[in-house]
């Protein structure tokens, strides 16, 4: 503990209401910038169009004024939903995202929970919000909502495998599993004796990589793997009844999904909040980590969004072979690889 | 069947009859899948009543008609300058091509040709049209598949070609700018230069077009071998356009059975077709069609010979007592008009023969068997217009 947060020690209550507060404030705050960033400008850049320009300067207050626009809006069930499961499913799918970010660590200190198992705890909640969208598609009481709920069940479950088996090479490589461990294990390695810029892992784990990003965008089911709400298809799949506020609550928590996503990719891969030439131990961390993430959050996003913005969509099949008769297999390679080479070096 | 006494043997053989009929119930019953009149991937209000299997598709019946605004009836009480303001409507992505045959056939009627000028211009904005409708094609189907950077790619480059329509037409999406025995305006200053341009930036766009989807190992993967069309079932259910020339049928109206009044003899130009008969060779043919369409009017530019731009013909425009039928190789498949006429200031019966009612009527042929992402591959590829659909 460095001096600066050991006379700081709150009460277990107070503590608490503060990580409740810090993960409630930073989630709206990382779905509004990715939104406005990437959904509004980068997008609309790339498509070589204008974009919002009234709201706020070069509008962007666009996505806020959509926000109030959304909570205004009259909260309508269907008549033949479940309606205990569909006012429910948004809130689940959103906690899974809000459970995500107590791991993430900003720097060594900066993070809600240090758990020693953080990226096993990672993985795990990613696939909660499944179960959110089970629920949104079966209670919603639409043939096009259940269609969306099964693709999606069956997109998220194919796809946490190739996830899980890209992040056990770096978790081999780093010899453990705390997220916080994971940023000072590249912070401090080498690449074959040369100290130039740590060892971020996307040098040795560049398949890993690959494969985790991919995942990540089947996890977040946007292009090419959008099937689940595939607007032209099935209109928008399991959303397609939400309106206003839930509808907000779902958005809220894909975006912030692929911005704790990107984080998790940037930590486990870029080496995190840590730069190469600054020891990770030190103390300009508390204000240069969290900045330092955000830029390479920044990064690993325009990869997700500029994939989303380019591609055409696979079909659920193509989806699934592609899951399971390409990634998983190269992801056992590579950890195949990453075991005998750890052994051997 | 044999009286049972205990109860308990009763209600075995109710829960085994109960059993028995949900079992056969998950056996046989699919689901209904009503897909429009408000669906995003039937570009208006096209219903199409799918019976699934799963995410199969069993049949497949489009239900036409949410807007069917009867044209071949208002056009009976309409004169013939009004009808032509009014069939603008049919398919709306390539306006002036429908006033052509309309015209054409009109012409045919009364004996009169439109000067040779007014013929050539006719043609440039034919092909013009066509370049705006089909460009429009390629970035729509790009976003059905969910590529949605193509899209707007095409909105941003088809209005290069609008524009040059508004400027010699004036109407930017419905020109009104034929006549019987040639063209309402002679073209404006400079038209041809920026023609020359705009053409050329849709020939770059054709080309990106080509790198950014129809390349894509995504787009081919969803679009090979999917919905595929034999040239017998094609000619049986009365294709035309690019898809029935994307199943291998060389034919093509503009080459066999141009009707006078159109100059492609003039043009040195190709008829594309593709063995395959699936989506991806009804895109593939109409990216060619675009890209041949586009060296047609920078020919006819070049070559537009001096002189009026319209015939003599009477102020107050009476057909002469006749029938005539004039089709054309519309953007979307042959389009033509056969126009009864009974010596009268209004056409007695009007029948409006449009591409896109034949293409959508093998839909239920074509989807039989595919996956509903498919029947999205499948409706984009056929390319309607729901205008053309209804009339």
């Amino acid at each position: 503990m460095t001096p600066l947060l050991a006379s700081f020690d709150p009460p277990y209550w107070l503590s608490t209401v503060i990580k409740v507060l810090v993960v409630g404030a930073v989630v709206p705050t990382t779905a509004l910038i990715l939104g406005v960033v990437f959904l509004f400008k980068i997008m609309s850049w790339m498509q070589s169009r204008l974009g919002p320009q009234e709201a706020g300067p070069r509008g962007l207050l666009q996505l806020l004024a959509d926000g109030v626009k959304f909570i205004q809006k009259e909260d309508i069930a269907p008549n033949g939903a479940d309606l205990w499961v569909f006012k429910a499913a948004p809130l689940v799918v959103l906690s899974s995202t809000l459970l995500l970010y107590v791991a993430l660590p900003a720097s060594a200190h900066l993070v809600v929970e240090d758990l020693d198992v953080g990226v096993f705890y990672v993985l795990a909640i990613s696939s909660l919000s499944v179960i959110g969208v089970l629920m949104a598609g079966w209670a919603s009481a639409n043939k096009y909502s259940l269609m969306g709920a099964l693709r999606a069940a069956g997109q998220l479950i194919a796809y946490e495998l190739p996830m899980v088996l890209a992040v056990i090479g770096v978790v081999i490589q780093a010899g453990t599993m705390s997220l916080n461990g994971i940023v000072f294990a590249q912070n401090g390695g080498a690449v074959f004796g040369w100290t130039g810029i740590g060892n971020p892992y996307i040098l040795t784990q560049f398949i890993g990589f690959f494969i985790f990003i991919a995942a990540v965008q089947a996890e977040l089911t946007q292009p090419p793997f959008d099937m689940p709400v595939a607007e032209s298809e099935i209109v928008s799949g399991y959303q397609v009844e939400y309106t206003g506020f839930r509808f907000l609550i779902f958005f809220l928590a894909e975006f912030a999904t692929a911005f704790v996503f990107a984080g998790i990719a940037a930590v486990m891969f870029l080496g995190g909040w840590a730069v190469p030439w600054l020891e990770a131990s030190s103390d300009w961390y508390y204000v240069l980590g969290p900045a330092v993430l955000f830029a390479k959050v920044m990064l690993v996003s325009f990869i997700i969004f500029w994939v989303r913005f380019t591609y055409p969509r696979l079909r659920e099949d193509q989806l699934q072979s592609f899951a399971w008769k390409f990634l998983i297999p190269l992801a056992l390679v590579n950890i195949v690889a990453t075991a005998v080479l750890k052994v051997v070096f | 069947m044999t009286a049972v006494s205990d109860p308990s043997q009763l209600s075995d053989l109710i829960a085994e009859a109960t059993d028995t009929r949900v079992n056969l119930d998950f056996e046989s019953e699919g689901m209904t899948l009503n897909m429009g009149p408000q669906h995003p991937a039937t570009h208006g209000t096209l219903r199409i009543v799918a019976k699934l299997d799963g995410e199969q598709v069993i049949s497949a019946e489009p239900i036409c008609g949410y807007m069917h605004r009867g044209y071949e009836k208002i056009v009976e009480v309409r004169t013939y300058p009004q009808v032509n303001a009014l069939i603008n409507r049919i398919d709306w992505l390539g306006s002036f091509a429908n006033e052509v045959p309309f015209i054409l056939a009109a012409e045919k009627l009364m004996g009169v040709e439109a000067p040779p000028r007014a013929q050539w211009i006719r043609t440039i904005l034919f092909e013009m049209s066509r370049v705006a409708n089909i460009s429009l094609f390629l970035g729509d189907f790009g976003l059905q598949l969910g590529g949605m950077t193509a899209g707007f790619y095409a909105f941003r480059d088809r209005e290069h070609v609008l524009n040059m329509i508004e400027s010699a037409t004036g109407g930017r999406f419905h020109p009104n700018f034929d006549r019987i025995g040639g063209l309402k305006d002679d073209l404006p200053k400079g038209w041809i230069a920026d023609s020359h341009v705009a053409m050329d930036k849709l020939l770059a766009f054709c080309d990106e077009m080509e790198d950014l989807l129809v390349g894509n190992e995504i787009f081919q993967s969803r679009t090979r071998g999917i919905g595929v069309i034999p040239a017998d079932i094609a000619l049986n259910y009365g294709l035309s356009g690019a898809n029935l020339r994307a199943s291998g049928i060389d034919w093509d109206l503009r080459r066999d059975g141009c009707p006078p009044g159109l100059v492609y003899d003039q043009a040195d130009w190709k008829v594309w077709t593709h063995p395959d008969g699936d989506c991806f060779a009804r895109t593939w043919v109409r990216l060619q069609e675009t890209r041949e369409a586009a060296k047609i009017v920078k020919q006819l530019l070049d070559t537009i010979p001096a002189g009026p731009v319209m015939a003599k013909v009477p102020r107050i425009i009476k057909v002469p007592e006749g029938e005539a039928y004039v089709a054309t190789e519309n953007p979307l498949g042959e389009m033509g008009y056969y126009i009864a006429s009974k010596g009268d200031l209004v056409p007695f019966r009007v029948k409006i023969r449009s591409a896109s009612f034949n293409n959508i009527s093998i839909l239920p042929w074509v989807a039989r068997g595919a996956y509903v992402p498919d029947l999205i591959s499948i409706l984009g590829s056929l390319y309607f217009i729901l205008g053309d659909i209804d009339r």
